[in-house]
């Protein structure tokens, strides 16, 4: 179902990104190109700079070099000649903002507004950013609430609902808004483990419907069964990408990728 | 000694009202001023943050009394003449601005960075990012401390007795002058600033209860 | 506007303002000294008290933390010699004062601080057959010092501030040499910019050798 091939049109294109903080190289001439409806994993130690990919996607980040695409437009900066040579013109905060909201994110630590209903949470983007009345906005926030199972929680704080409630408005707050794509940076990591599931199972029926997504995970199962592709990161760089049943093999070359999956089952089966 | 009190009290009325007018000007004016202040030292561009970086500090390391003088004798050698009265407004408000701007630096620098990370991700602007997300949780968390310290400026305002202001300070020193009866009016002076005090305590206490859900 | 700037006649008084400055700090200390003896022994009796005595020392916090301290300064220097047959210096009439009012704060301080003691350590201080004296002596108070150690120093540097209401009762502290120069050479601007950096720079000195002792105190046990 998924285009994996590598010469569709792709809605991501992110094209030798480097970003360093400080003396510290967080990335290094990161490529990846994303079709639409592809579902790609991000795996490798912490450290190697998968969170920071994923938020150099939205801007949450900036980087140093390279370029990052969405359906060909440049994220964070202004076309213009010679991104490279210093430039590059940051893109204005009406901009920076419209382009953001093209992409979904979820977040972690879920990140809700702790003063707004989980309802409130996912209208707040879907009036003041997608213009729609209040009325229009709550019957969208309903619907997704109803599609992530939580139809009764409503009205609810974020401090009345669990983690794994959180999640789910989380998730429901990103793609209410339509994204073109949705990123997922560890959604499951500050979750107690019965918790994980219900989450995992709202992602599953995201992908399934052919929402594009890019996930940084430790659920290495997660990402065997749900990604179309899987990207091993080490050090800031792929240092592994492709189908999962690939990249995931016991028996890979990657010198790299061998040890962090062997000490990866060693501590997780 | 109590009939010439009592006939003083009209005289006290006055004065506790002019105490209640001026904390009142002071508060509602550093309030306004101070968030301003505050938004700036938290967003500001770098030399808006120093100066009121250096202005808190500096005004919050001197003595209000200093502060006070200051203004009061300062600005007429400098050509500004301002009513004693204003004068002190300006100096207690200048006090009571470096606490609203701490205080608002403290409520938007307790909210998490993910607050604002999430507001951007749904593509909120930067003024719909403060006005929706971080302002509505900052107010709740500034606002006790805030009523708590609004005490201070009663309790500042005594100062100003020492311009001639005719506060409820003044006024029981100047019943004292002609009655001689310094210990009732002096407890009887304390029971009216307390009594103020307490209820906006009160009321305090009462709010930080009322948003304890914000805080997880 | 037309003023110009000149320290000469601030440097020819300076006497003024550098015995007043002193003069400010002992009075800050004598009165915070005063003030934790106040403050420690009303903590540990308001937390082993009943709801009579609890409910006094509560008054009495209350009591001075709502009602101005020039009010409390007149009212012991002008006021009470009115009613009790005693003498006393404005002096130390005003360290009487501040000693109680920094009391008052400090009990807060100290009573919080003994109530953030963890249980356990005064169940293994039970456990190895300490008397409730030994406890409070050996566990309790060392464990509280460190917890209250930076509201102790912020309580001292405000009381360093407060001393300038001294000068309403004309104890010659630094604010009261400020107002004399004042009044007597008229460098109005001069006096309080220099009396603004005084105050500023002992009390910011002040704030960072206690910050020292602090970090002294919490890495020396």
């Amino acid at each position: 179902m998924a285009a994996t091939s590598n010469n569709s049109p792709a809605l991501l294109d992110i094209a030798e990104v480097s970003k360093s903080f400080g003396s510290v190289e967080v990335l290094r001439s990161v490529s990846l190109k994303v079709a639409k409806g592809e579902v790609v994993a991000v795996i490798g130690p912490s450290g190697s700079g998968k969170t920071t990919l994923l938020r150099c996607v939205n801007f949450l980040e900036s980087y140093d070099s390279g370029s990052i695409r969405i359906d060909s437009k440049e994220v964070g900066f202004r076309p213009g000649p010679a991104r490279d040579s210093g430039a590059r013109q940051r893109r204005s905060e009406r901009d920076l903002a419209a382009m953001r909201a093209e992409t979904g994110m979820v977040f972690q630590s879920f990140n809700l507004f702790p003063h707004l209903t989980a309802a409130g949470n996912i209208m707040l983007g879907l009036t003041k950013v997608r213009g729609k009345s209040n009325a229009e906005a709550r019957s969208i926030a309903e619907h997704w609430l109803g599609r992530v199972g939580l139809a009764h929680k409503a009205d609810s704080l974020p401090a009345e609902l669990s983690g794994g409630q959180q999640q789910r408005v989380g998730i429901a707050r990103a793609v209410a808004m339509e994204p073109k794509i949705l990123l997922l940076d560890e959604i499951t990591s500050a979750l107690d483990p019965e918790l994980v599931g219900e989450v995992l199972a709202v992602v599953r029926s995201l992908a399934e419907e052919g929402m594009t997504m890019v996930m940084v995970t430790h659920e290495m199962a997660f990402a065997r069964d749900a990604s179309s592709r899987i990207v091993f990161m080490a050090d800031g760089g792929v240092s592994a990408v492709g189908p999962p049943k690939e990249v995931l093999a016991a028996e890979t070359t990657n010198e790299r990728l061998r040890t962090f999956l062997a000490r990866f089952r060693a501590s997780h089966f | 000694m109590l009939g010439q009190i009592a006939y003083a009290l009209p005289f006290l009325a006055e004065g506790f009202a002019l105490t209640l007018w001026v904390s009142l000007l002071v508060v509602v004016l550093s309030l306004i001023a101070g968030v301003v202040l505050g938004v700036g030292l938290v967003y500001g561009p770098a030399p808006l943050r120093w100066a009121v970086r250096i202005f808190s500090d500096t005004i919050r390391g001197i003595p209000i009394l200093v502060l006070i003088f200051f203004v009061y004798y300062g600005l007429p050698a400098v050509g500004v003449h301002l009513q004693s009265f204003w004068a002190a407004v300006l100096a207690l408000t200048l006090f009571k601005i470096a606490q609203v701007v701490e205080y608002l630096r403290g409520a938007v620098a307790s909210i998490p960075k993910g607050q604002s990370e999430a507001a951007m991700a749904i593509g909120l602007t930067f003024r719909q990012r403060l006005t929706y997300v971080i302002f509505p949780q900052a107010f709740r968390r500034f606002l006790p401390p805030w009523i708590n310290g609004v005490t201070d400026a009663v309790k500042g305002s005594a100062l100003v007795s020492l311009l001639g202001i005719t506060d409820l300070m003044q006024a029981i020193n100047q019943v004292i002058g002609r009655t001689y009866e310094a210990m009732p009016l002096y407890i009887l002076g304390a029971l009216l600033y307390f009594a103020v005090n307490y209820a906006l305590s009160l009321a305090s206490r009462r709010l930080e209860q009322r948003f304890a859900f914000i805080r997880e | 506007m037309g003023y110009t700037l000149n320290f000469n006649l601030i440097w020819r008084h300076f006497d003024k303002l550098w015995g007043g400055l002193l003069l400010s700090l002992e009075l800050a200390v004598i009165s915070i000294a005063i003030g934790i003896i106040i403050g420690l022994v009303l903590a540990v009796w308001y937390v082993s008290a009943g709801r009579v005595v609890r409910g006094i020392i509560a008054s009495y916090v209350e009591f001075i933390r709502n009602v101005p301290l020039i009010l409390l300064v007149y009212l012991v220097f002008y006021g009470l010699p009115t009613v009790i047959d005693l003498a006393y210096s404005a002096q130390t009439s005003f360290v009487a004062t501040l000693a109680v009012y920094s009391g008052a704060y400090l009990v807060e301080v100290f009573r919080s601080g003994l109530e953030a003691v963890p249980r356990g350590q005064l169940d293994a201080g039970k456990a190895i057959g300490l008397t409730p004296w030994q406890r409070l002596v050996h566990v309790r108070l060392p464990t509280m010092m460190r917890i209250t150690l930076p509201a102790l120093s912020n309580t001292f540097i405000s009381l360093f501030k407060d001393t300038s209401v001294a000068s309403v009762i004309s104890v010659p502290e630094l604010t009261y040499g400020a107002q004399w120069i004042n009044f007597n050479t008229f460098r109005i601007v001069e006096v309080y910019l220099v009396v603004t950096a005084m105050y500023l720079v002992t009390g910011y000195a002040l704030l960072f050798a206690l910050r020292l002792v602090e970090r002294w105190y919490r890495t020396a046990r």
